[in-house]
């Protein structure tokens, strides 16, 4: 039984949506998923040393204790907003002939194997050895790190317990909060105590016992939960979402191109895909913050057109490079309606202009790291109307990958083929290689001032370059009809 | 009227349509049938443009589909859920459709009027998006959308599958009205004779992508297609 589990679990992994057929996104999420893995080890071997160099004074296990709450409360709340209990998947078992009380057991064992529940241990294991290495009682430390991985597990079952319940989020953000103030102003060292609870752990091993009858109890009330509850009006119902409609209206003054419009600001509301995308605005805006703060950077001043064309772009390049594959699902339905495509495209680029210009004016701010700053993020987005939505839009006619709207963004490279990579670069790069050699054959002034000229070229050939593209998109038509069509 | 000359279409060896030649003037009510795999939705695909024929053409009121756009003012269609804007209520979907038709609001708020009985009050007003909808209702939204903006052609694929057994009475009815002044041409396929025949006043039977009957409906049309398709 459990081998069919294990079977169907494989097939699931390697012919999901997300996990493409593209190579390169593969690759990438192979690679990020690695870069944490990399960064907790380094961290975990590594922390020893440089808390012991920072601190000398202290213990560094101590220091590591005092500040688990942090640890523990924040790995909390990341797992309630980003980790679901997956019952979905188990539908289609409940009517053939499998005892409930073995699937409820194999769903709640595959999820103590899930990514949250691994990452740790590549912090406490490697820091454990460490200790051990350094002469700490080799069962204490031993009683320690199975300490921290009950708790995970114990983390992984409680989330699953308190299942999206927006009071406990509650109580987790206070106790995040309150913890850090009352530690703050030496009322309490609430973090601290604490630590000494885990200090008792590595004194006195046994106590790590806890853990194991807390986690066996977390199981089995997630168990019994469970187990009552898989029918189709209970746990694994769908949750239809109550609509959240805003007045839109304002959008009719922008012509023929308002219903696509606002079509499209729903798409970017309602939809799990683009609603984590939004929040890429907020980093793409506050991008410039890793560097300009820096005096590293304060002379490399081409560096100011990449912060220029991503922080007034981020709408750009997210939104644009899947033109037009975010109406994939119902591009038939739009290729049979009475329309010009030049309108649809129209609107696409009104958007990423509307965009470009409102992150520019939420990006003055900037001008506190001086006047050259802002400048050239005119510039930027002088250049990013004028010739980037152009490329980005051209690139739309190679999209050949449906977007299915539903997954959520993070690590979801669904849609993306070889050509919104290559693409991306040209983008950022181009612009900084040419601002970079006139600024340094020429002056700051005439770089800055042939990014903007180019853009404003760009936009003086608006209409003959739409027409270009207009065509390629309208050559293309049956190509992406047929591609749309195929689930990925 | 559409004419459709020398149409077929091709995968690889695969032909899974044929049609020599087929005429369909304004104003009838015309109905394709056939088994999974006949042909129909290819037929239909064609006709919006949405595939392009390997050899020959579809005029739809002098207009060859696959070399003008112009076809696309007077010709509504739902073909299936892909169809749908998911992610919008079906006030929004019909204010976007009605948009592109050249409706305003009120336009929408009058058309949709006509059809209070058919919604059942489970469409307008509600509080849920297209993709949460059951596939019946979903369906419904789907149809009236086809039929907006006064287009001259009406094209829809499987219009009674899923529907409960009064939308399918009230469909009918809704139909039949579409043709009475004989200048709306509808075209639905289906695999439910029983209502083809009774909507449609003549069928055309498709397998393998070729017409094999093309029969003006009467009182022993049924039968005949029962015993063609009872083999």
């Amino acid at each position: 039984m459990i081998s069919h589990f294990l079977n169907l679990e494989w097939k699931q992994f390697f012919r999901s949506a997300s996990f493409s057929k593209s190579i390169g996104a593969k690759i990438l999420v192979g690679f990020f998923g690695l870069y944490f893995a990399v960064c907790f080890l380094f961290i975990g071997i590594g922390g020893f040393y440089i808390i012991k160099k920072q601190f000398p004074d202290q213990d560094p296990l101590v220091l590591v204790n005092s500040f688990l709450m942090y640890a523990i409360v924040g790995d909390l709340i990341f797992r309630y907003i980003m980790q679901k209990l997956p019952v979905m998947n188990i539908k289609p078992l409940l009517i053939l002939p499998i005892q409930k009380s073995k699937i409820v057991h194999f769903i709640l064992a595959k999820s103590s194997l899930s990514f949250f529940n691994i990452m740790g241990l590549f912090f406490y294991i490697p820091f454990s050895v460490v200790l051990i290495k350094e002469g700490y009682d080799f069962v204490g430390v031993l009683g320690w790190l199975t300490a921290m991985i009950l708790l995970t597990q114990s983390a992984n079952f409680f989330n699953f317990l308190v299942n999206k319940n927006n009071a406990v989020f509650g109580g987790l953000l206070t106790l995040l909060i309150l913890g850090y103030l009352v530690q703050h102003f030496n009322w309490f060292d609430l973090p601290g105590f604490i630590g000494q609870g885990f200090d008792a752990i590595y004194q006195t091993p046994i106590l790590a016992l806890i853990f194991l009858v807390v986690l066996i109890g977390l199981y089995f009330t997630n168990y019994t939960q469970l187990r009552n509850e898989i029918y189709l009006d209970a746990i694994i119902s769908e949750k239809t979402k109550e609509v959240n409609s805003a007045d839109l209206s304002f959008a009719d003054r922008l012509g023929d191109v308002a219903p696509f419009i606002k079509n499209d600001l729903r798409l970017m509301w309602r939809n799990k895909r683009t609603k984590s995308g939004i929040w890429m605005l907020a980093i793409g805006l506050l991008y410039g913050l890793f560097f300009y703060p820096n005096p590293v950077y304060a002379d490399m001043e081409f560096m100011y057109v990449l912060v220029g064309i991503f922080s007034t772009g981020t709408l750009l390049i997210n939104f644009g490079q899947f033109i037009p594959a975010w109406d994939s699902s119902y591009y038939k339905m739009l290729m049979s309606q009475n329309f010009k495509y030049e309108r649809y495209l129209k609107s696409k680029f009104t958007i990423m202009t509307i965009s470009v210009v409102a992150l520019f004016v939420l990006g003055i701010p900037y001008v506190y790291f001086g006047w050259k700053v802002l400048l050239v993020h005119f510039a930027a987005m002088i250049y990013n109307i004028g010739v980037n939505s152009h490329v980005i839009m051209y690139g739309g006619t190679f999209n050949r990958k449906k977007i299915n709207l539903d997954e959520k963004a993070a690590f979801n490279f669904q849609g993306t083929g070889a050509v919104q990579w290559i693409i991306g670069f040209p983008l950022m790069l181009l612009p900084m290689a040419i601002f970079g050699l006139i600024n340094w054959l020429v002056s700051f002034e005439i770089a800055t001032l042939t990014l903007a000229i180019l853009g404003f070229i760009g936009i003086a050939l608006h209409k003959k370059i739409m027409a270009t593209i207009t065509k390629k998109y309208i050559a293309n038509k049956y190509v992406m009809i047929h591609a749309f069509n195929q689930e990925n | 009227m559409i004419q459709t000359t020398q149409l077929s279409k091709k995968y690889g060896k695969a032909e899974v349509l044929n049609i020599e030649s087929l005429e369909i003037p304004t104003g009838q009510s015309f109905g394709l049938v056939g088994n999974n795999g006949a042909g129909k939705t290819t037929y239909f695909n064609i006709l919006l443009d949405l595939i392009r024929p390997t050899t020959g053409a579809i005029v739809n009121h002098d207009i060859q589909v696959n070399t003008s756009e112009d076809w696309k003012s007077f010709t509504g269609s739902f073909i299936d859920e892909s169809f749908l804007i998911g992610y919008l209520t079906p006030d929004e979907y019909f204010e976007f459709i009605g948009d592109l038709r050249g409706m305003n609001k009120a336009d929408v708020k009058s058309f949709l009027g006509q059809f209070d009985e058919f919604f059942n009050d489970e469409i307008i007003g509600k509080k849920k998006y297209l993709r949460d909808l059951s596939k019946g209702n979903q369906k419904k939204a789907g149809i009236v959308a086809a039929m907006m903006g006064n287009p001259q052609v009406v094209i829809l694929d499987e219009p009674f599958a899923n529907l409960d057994p009064t939308t399918q009475i009230r469909l009918k009815k809704i139909i039949k009205e579409l043709t009475e002044n004989r200048e709306i041409t509808v075209l639905i396929s289906s695999h439910d004779l029983t209502h083809v025949t009774e909507v449609c006043e003549r069928i055309v039977v498709l397998d393998k992508g070729v017409v094999v009957k093309d029969i003006e409906t009467s009182a022993e049309t049924l039968k005949e297609l029962e015993s063609y398709f009872s083999v």
